[in-house]
């Protein structure tokens, strides 16, 4: 067991680990910010999806001792009160059904139009490729993300 | 079908509900079950019923009883209540109600029967509670009730226009007898100021900032985390095992066999657990590091030769071999065969479906003073109670289920075989516990949807119209998974969950042949979204295509002729099903091809196909259309949808249901395929049980037909006409049939146009 600082949506934490642990786990089973969650554990679904410095990872892949000083954000950091625009977007176009994915699909929507301000459709499906709905919501998906880029929520 | 797994199903809520210690009762329940808090009857609230209670700030609680899995009841069925109670909407607030089925009487759910069932309960509990309100205002004002009418939680006196607020009528409201059953008068269609709008959903909001809490995301005090270890191998068990370096995983806390379980005593069905070696440890990573370092030997079993060569094999025999069940023998088929102008065979097949939902099962118990807390992602609350306490000889009503948000479910989470592993581990390690599957877990261990076969006979007159039709089905039954030897005995029962959709023929033919044959495999199966209608249409919309072309007839043209006289059909096997109505059959046929401009010529190397399935009481026609590439490769361009489900509660939430549908069926058209080597799974995640990703998501658009009938299913008859719809447009594309599914894109290669040749 290793102790690891890391800067959590703006908080600071020490987690004791064992070296080695991807961050999903210790986000989840550590610090209990549940919001993240497990798919898949070979960073195949996306649901486990947090941002690094602003980019787009998949936790399940990202060992602990990788994130070093950069600032951690997950779902529960992404606002105080689910007023970034991509989550008013997927309010507005009513996208979750179970939900269970949709903490990822928003941080990867968000780290998309961070660096993208106006995707085209193929530009939206190709970097949302890696976020699997089992519901199948991917139709509203799209939507919100123009919503979300038009600015019109 | 469908509608019959729906009967099937009910059968086993039913079951949950009345066998053990449950006493039944009628819709009114008495204010000391309301609730949790039980005998201690509030001053400050109102509560006429166990789905509702009203404080005095005008706050409205809802209590729903239907698990919320992304099917959206926690919203419909809320509209339901709220609609006959003239609820102020913006002031509702939905809970899961709690797993006492003395009280709550539709804790599992199946079958698309949510919004279904909540038709009736909710809005008399949302009747009743108005009915109450309006009388104690009368009361108030001393004016006669008929005076005193309600909107957005509040009783208006109309000759005067005074007002109170529901809260303002808590106290007395709460001192007058219930009206009963019989003295309620629902509102009518005209007056709905809810239902049939569009309601954004209420489980949103906690959906898009991470604080929803799915059943993997409890967290009780000094809980453990574990997983087990099964034989990858159905049916194989346990040899030995060296736990050494498992439990050296730093946070490994106690490695530990965990035994098969297989008949239990008194329990409604069995959860069919292999067994295998728990790892428990302080976090989810430490025991699937420990059980990484497991060396374990394993005893392949019985099914250690099964493949999916062997099963096809099998299949392929059993396509001709004497039935095992005729269920249906109208006319004489066989005979009309043999002088028939025109005869015509296809065969369909279609494999294994895992049903992979995002969260993976898992289930968390703590057993404290007296109690065994269970939080389970489950849709059977109340069968799970019943079947815990069964397992650990606690009382059920010492057994609280706490049914969470469930991150998907299409079935799956109608067993309890994760939630029977989790006791096991805590009546071990005697700590709270959350057991965890992986996405491997999940793969190679899930209850699949049957892998199927179906050989079709067609015969057509001298003037191209269908005389002669049969069906043979061969699967691998459900029931043989968890029924006992006994009730296997009975041919009929075990056909009857695997002919649904089939036994219900919406075309007129006068000759009409169904029946069965099984196939033995060790591989388990279960429901899996819209069950047997998920192959059954597949093979019927199909052939029925097949039969259009070799009377060189339009697919859409032909279907319409033989459903021109409105007739009301039984399903053979599931008699209690509501009847399919060849009129609403034809009406969504029409509509989807109206706004599909079907007919209207598409570019080489595209095409247009339709399908059209009744089940869950809910007609859904598609239209598809697809693209295919010189290389083979099939693209979904558009799906184009028309529903008629009766009253659509919620329209939007209809339509997400439809969508979603047609999303979930997509996979096993295109790329999803489970299949057996060993007597195992050869998949284990996503990488090699590809599901549909967004960048083959076609457009969709849904068609709601109006209507103010009962409403029906919407959660799974989306599936069924998804799969033949597909396949008539890569017909209309190509010109090749799809025999199996997932599409094999090389079938395709060679027939795709050149664009090269037409210049």
């Amino acid at each position: 067991m290793r102790s690891y600082n890391l800067i959590v949506n703006g908080k600071s934490y020490d987690a004791n680990v064992a070296p080695g642990t991807p961050l999903l786990w210790v986000l989840r089973d550590t610090l209990n910010l549940t919001g993240t969650k497990f798919g898949c554990g070979m960073g195949l679904c996306g649901a486990c999806t947090v941002h690094l410095d602003g980019e787009a990872v998949r936790s399940c892949q990202t060992p602990v001792q990788s994130v070093g000083a950069k600032k951690i954000t997950t779902i529960e950091g992404l606002s105080s009160d689910r007023s970034h625009p991509v989550q008013r977007a997927w309010i507005a176009e009513q996208v979750p059904q179970c939900g269970y994915c949709q903490p990822g699909q928003i941080m990867s929507a968000a780290a998309l139009l961070a660096k993208n301000p106006h995707p085209s459709d193929e530009e939206i499906d190709t970097f949302m490729l890696g976020n699997i709905c089992r519901c199948g919501t991917y139709q509203r998906i799209r939507r919100a993300i123009r919503r979300a880029a038009q600015g019109g929520v | 079908m469908a509608v019959s797994n729906r009967g099937s199903r009910r059968d086993f809520i039913k079951a949950g509900v009345s066998s053990g210690t449950a006493l039944v009762i009628g819709f009114f329940v008495p204010t000391r079950f309301a609730g949790q808090d039980s005998n201690s009857a509030r001053r400050d609230a109102f509560k006429p019923n166990a789905w509702i209670r009203i404080t005095t700030d005008n706050q409205i609680t809802v209590q729903v009883e239907v698990p919320e899995m992304g099917q959206g009841p926690r919203t419909a069925d809320t509209m339901i209540l709220a609609e006959e109670l003239d609820a102020d909407w913006s002031a509702l607030r939905v809970e899961q109600a709690p797993v006492i089925p003395q009280v709550y009487q539709h804790l599992s759910t199946g079958g698309s029967g949510g919004v279904e069932t909540a038709w009736g309960y909710m809005r008399l509990a949302g009747a009743q509670a108005r009915e109450m309100l309006r009388e104690a205002a009368a009361n108030k004002w001393s004016v006669p009730k008929t005076e005193c009418s309600t909107e957005n939680s509040t009783v208006i006196h109309t000759p005067t226009g005074r007002r109170l607020t529901y809260g303002q009528l808590v106290d007395t409201a709460a001192n007058l007898p219930a009206p009963s059953k019989d003295d309620i008068v629902l509102k009518q269609a005209k007056d709905f100021r809810l239902i049939g709008k569009p309601m954004p959903r209420v489980d949103v909001p906690a959906k898009v900032d991470g604080s929803a809490r799915f059943g993997i995301d409890v967290r009780v005090p000094k809980m453990l985390f574990a997983v087990v270890a099964r034989c990858p191998h159905f049916g194989g068990k346990l040899i030995s095992f060296d736990a050494t370096a498992a439990k050296a995983i730093p946070g490994v806390q106690a490695v530990f066999p965990v035994p098969p379980l297989g008949a239990i005593p008194n329990v409604i069905y069995n959860a069919n657990c292999d067994g295998g070696i728990a790892v428990v440890a302080d976090s989810t990573w430490s025991a699937i590091e420990g059980r990484k370092a497991l060396k374990v030997s394993w005893d392949r079993g019985p099914g250690a030769n099964e493949t999916t060569e062997s099963l096809r094999k099998m299949m392929l025999q059993q396509a001709v071999a004497p039935p095992s069940f005729i269920a249906i023998n109208q006319g004489d088929a066989l005979r009309v065969f043999s002088g028939a102008a025109k005869k015509i065979e296809a065969t369909y097949e279609l494999p294994f479906q895992a049903h992979a939902t995002m969260e993976p099962m898992n289930t968390t118990i703590w057993v404290r003073e007296g109690t065994v807390e269970v939080w389970s992602p489950t849709q059977i609350g109340a069968i799970l109670q019943q079947e815990i306490a069964q397992l650990s000889g606690v009382p059920a009503d010492k057994v609280n289920v706490h049914m969470t948000l469930c991150g998907g479910s299409f079935g799956r989470r109608y067993q309890w075989d994760y939630a029977a592993e989790a006791w096991q581990v805590v009546r071990e390690i005697k700590k709270p516990v959350q057991l965890v599957w992986t996405r491997e877990d999940d793969i190679q261990h899930d209850f699949y949807r049957q892998y199927s076969y179906h050989h079709m006979v067609g015969a057509l007159d001298a003037t191209g119209s269908p005389v002669a039709w049969s069906h043979r089905v061969v699967s691998t039954p459900i029931r043989s998974v968890f029924d006992p030897p006994e009730r296997l005995k009975d041919p009929r029962h075990v056909a009857a969950q695997e002919l649904g959709g089939a036994d219900v023929l919406p075309y007129a033919i006068p000759n009409f042949r169904l029946d069965y044959a099984p196939v033995k495999s060790v591989v388990p199966r279960a429901w899996w979204r819209s069950v047997e209608s998920s192959f059954t249409a597949c093979a019927m919309e199909c052939f029925i295509d097949e039969l259009a072309h070799a009377a060189g007839r339009d697919p859409l043209e032909f279907r319409m002729r033989l459903l021109q006289d409105r007739r009301l059909l039984r399903a053979v096997m599931w008699p209690d099903n509501p009847p399919l109505d060849t009129a609403k059959f034809r009406s969504v046929l029409e509509l989807a091809a109206q706004k599909s401009a079907w007919g209207k010529p598409l570019p080489p190397g595209h095409g247009r196909g339709i399908a059209c399935h009744f089940s869950f009481g809910s007609y859904i026609a598609h239209v598809a259309e697809v693209s295919v590439d010189k290389n083979g490769m099939v693209q979904v361009d558009r799906i184009v949808s028309a529903v008629n489900c009766g009253t659509a509660v919620n329209p939007d939430g209809v339509r997400a249901m439809t969508e979603g549908a047609i999303n979930y069926a997509l996979t096993p058209v295109l790329t999803g395929e489970i299949t057996i080597k060993d007597g195992a799974v050869e998949q284990s995640n996503f990488h090699d049980y590809q599901v549909l990703r967004i960048s083959s998501a076609p457009k969709v658009e849904v068609h709601i037909v109006p209507s103010s009938e009962d409403p029906m299913g919407m959660g799974e008859p989306g599936v069924p006409p998804l799969a033949p719809a597909l396949a008539n447009a890569v017909f209309d594309a190509t010109g090749v049939r799809i025999r199996r599914l997932p599409i094999q894109a090389e079938l395709l290669r060679k027939s795709a146009p050149d664009p090269s040749a037409t210049g």
